[in-house]
């Protein structure tokens, strides 16, 4: 069909919920009508929380055979901004507002060989690609990296259905993914120019991924990556926001975006995607106190290096002695100081 | 006065199943099908071809090595349609407007004055096929585009026959050219002076369907050739004069190609039975693409499978044929233009409908497969 991209939203009801992976809740919907799924869809959903309606966008991993029930899977972040809360706590019976199924990430069809990388609840986006490529007979890898092997959504069932087309690379068994080894061995096939990676995961992974395929003059189109911008090397905290010419201070609280923010400061801000790919609510940082964490896929990584513009509506910034993820295995404490960002708006 | 009242709904009856009835006047068109939308000679490396297939505008090109390209015509930026822009390299296309650049896989290639591309630039690519001198396109879910469901046309591009065709852009719903060639009757009233005879409604035809095709047969014995005819069998056999045996074999398969199988032969010479060495054998080949719902792209051509080495014969009869099918897409415009003038008058059917009855169930079917009224 031809692509749809305007949102159409409408009733739907939770007719199943249940745990598969830690921290991780399937939610099935139901629709009042068959909704065309193709591989890489999302739907967006409306979700009331304490601080009014929130907008999540989550991916189809599956559907039923009559097309009225799409799963969801809904990772329940350490530091939830609401959305993944409220769809945590919800139970069959309850009514949302969602939309069809949206594309903004195809599935090619024709390329000699497919590689699908996940990281963590990232399987979710790739999941149905898996299957629609064994479907069609294609040659195809899905490689699932996970931290631990409870937290890995659907892992049997992938197994189960891929078989040896399925790695699984789990950090706390000493199996983790090495990404140059990846990266090597899809550049030394024959087939390397006619390979396409679509790629979910963690911004690290992401940013170590689009890294090494440039690196190795792989071709850029053929790397396809969905980011819903709420991925970072560092986990959320708190931090201060100045802009001395408005006279403008406000605090970015670990729940609430510095584009959220600062609208809600009353600075008149320009976005569109609120995702971090489109670079329209990028901002001129003047000074920084701390650290930046560029969750964008706007800026380019020598951009980034750069530390003089970041995309207000997913970066956020640190303090200069906070860990990284998954360096220390205590979750962080929150500085006694916060990173202060000094910027300047258009 | 007289006047045919829309049909009365009966109170008795069952309820009609949902989707769109058989007889629908705009009827509508599956899209997991195969579509012809341009001839090959059409679809360059040097320039790009605009063409709507189905109510969607299409970009179409060549890259340097001769693959198809088939996109949205529409950037994925601010919708400036592509076909407006330039092939750039060896398969990029660039928008006209701000110069995003796109590959035949409709993956955005460039983007002004930024370092990095953003992930969701993407234009609709559909698959496309070169096959039997036309390009053909899926719009429909990519994942069942299965070349082997192309319609057979193996006539246009095998050496065993001989021929060309044209373009007709017809001003009417597809289907109504569905209906004109499943039933050759009207070529009795419609083509009086090249090919058609009394003998047309007279003599009987036999229809038998499958999942995906229909066969309409009709064989008119001992008859005058009307001039069309005369002429191709003097074209084989010169100064031939008598009666002959004529036939008309319809083929129509799923979503909208019909191959006429098309001919006369020396009467009591055995074509019925299957000997047609003393006749003239032709295949009227015709695809119909849907452009809207009242617009349709009409590829036919003439096929023969004697004197293939005669251009002048080709160029005869492709200017012959298109005489005639003008006198169809005359009627099929008229016809188009009193249906939307009656918009409260229903289509009523006849017995010689039963090809293009078939052909509208089974077209019915391959929607409802697809969840569209």
């Amino acid at each position: 069909m031809a692509a749809d991209h305007t949102p159409r939203w409408q009733d739907v009801t939770v007719v199943d919920t249940r745990d598969v992976a830690d921290r991780i809740r399937r939610v099935v919907l139901r629709y009042d009508a068959p909704q065309p799924a193709r591989a890489g869809a999302h739907v967006d959903v409306e979700i009331p929380s304490g601080e009014g309606v929130l907008t999540r966008s989550y991916s189809v991993v599956d559907a039923s055979d009559d097309g009225r029930e799409l799963a969801l899977s809904v990772h329940l972040s350490a530091t939830s901004r609401g959305g993944s809360a409220a769809m945590h706590a919800l139970a069959p019976g309850a009514v949302l507002r969602a939309t069809q199924p949206l594309q903004n990430f195809p599935l090619g069809v024709g390329a000699a060989r497919y590689v699908l990388l996940a990281g963590g609840i990232g399987i979710t986006a790739v999941a149905g690609m898996a299957r629609t490529l064994a479907a069609r007979r294609a040659d195809y890898e899905l490689v699932y990296v996970g931290r631990t092997r409870p937290a890995m959504a659907y892992l049997d069932a992938l197994a189960l259905a891929h078989g040896d087309r399925l790695s699984a690379h789990v950090d706390d068994e000493g199996t983790g993914l090495d990404v140059d080894a990846l990266l090597d061995s899809i550049a030394a096939d024959p087939r390397a120019a006619a390979t396409e990676l679509y790629l979910c995961g963690p911004i690290r992974l992401m940013d170590a991924v689009r890294r090494g395929w440039e690196n190795r003059g792989l071709p850029a189109t053929n790397l396809r990556f969905e980011t819903f911008g709420n991925s970072g090397a560092w986990a959320p905290q708190d931090f201060i926001v100045r802009i001395p010419r408005l006279g403008v201070q406000t605090r970015v609280d670990a729940n609430s975006t510095m584009l959220e923010a600062l609208e809600a400061a009353g600075v008149e801000m320009m976005f569109d995607c609120r995702k971090g790919e489109c670079g329209l609510c990028q901002v001129a940082v003047l000074d920084l106190d701390g650290r930046l964490d560029h969750r964008d896929v706007f800026l380019s990584a020598d951009e980034k290096a750069q530390d003089s513009r970041l995309c207000a509506c997913v970066s956020r910034a640190v303090a200069a002695d906070t860990p990284r993820i998954g360096d220390v295995d205590a979750p962080p404490t929150p500085p006694s100081e916060p990173a202060v960002v000094t910027i300047e708006v258009t | 006065m007289t006047m045919t009242a829309p049909r009365p709904a009966q109170a008795s009856a069952p309820a009609p199943a949902p989707g769109p009835r058989t007889t629908a006047k705009i009827f509508g068109y599956p899209l997991n099908a195969w579509y012809v939308a341009a001839w090959d000679h059409e679809v360059t490396s040097r320039g790009i071809l605009a063409r709507r297939v189905c109510d969607r505008p299409l970009a179409l090109y060549r890259t340097g090595d001769g693959r198809i390209a088939a996109l949205a015509d529409a950037c994925w930026h601010r919708l400036a349609p592509l076909s407006k822009g330039r092939l750039v390299g060896d398969e990029e296309i660039q928008c006209p407007y701000h110069g995003m650049r796109y590959n035949a896989a409709g993956r955005c290639t460039h983007m002004p004055a930024q370092q990095t591309l953003n992930p969701s630039a993407t234009v609709p690519a559909y698959p496309a096929v070169e096959r039997y001198r036309y390009v053909w396109v899926w719009l429909g879910d990519p994942d069942l585009a299965d070349p082997a469901t192309i319609p057979d046309m193996h006539q246009m591009s095998s050496p065993e026959w001989a021929g060309d065709g044209r373009t007709i852009d017809a001003g009417c719903n597809y289907q109504l050219i569905i209906d004109n060639l499943m039933d050759l009757t009207h070529e009795e009233f419609v083509h009086s002076s090249s090919i058609g005879q009394e003998e047309l409604s007279e003599a009987s035809f036999e229809t038998i369907h499958d999942e995906r095709t229909v066969t309409v047969t009709r064989w008119m014995r001992d008859i005058d050739p009307p001039p069309f005819w005369l002429k191709n069998m003097r074209d084989k056999f010169p100064g031939f004069s008598g009666k002959v045996d004529r036939w008309q074999i319809i083929h129509f398969e799923a979503p909208s190609t019909i191959c006429i199988d098309v001919g006369v032969a020396k009467a009591g010479t055995g074509a019925p039975e299957g000997d047609r060495s003393q006749g003239v054998n032709g295949y009227v080949m015709n695809t119909m693409t849907p452009e809207t719902d009242r617009t349709s792209h009409y590829f036919w051509a003439f096929m023969r499978n004697y004197r293939l080495d005669s251009q002048l014969i080709t160029t005869q009869l492709r200017e012959g044929v298109h005489g005639v099918f003008g006198e169809d897409e005359e009627m099929l415009i008229a016809q188009q233009e009193a249906i939307d003038a009656n918009p409260g008058h229903e289509f009523y059917s006849l017995n010689i409908d039963m090809g293009g009855m078939w052909a509208r169930r089974i077209l019915e079917r391959m929607m409802a497969a697809e969840g569209r009224a």
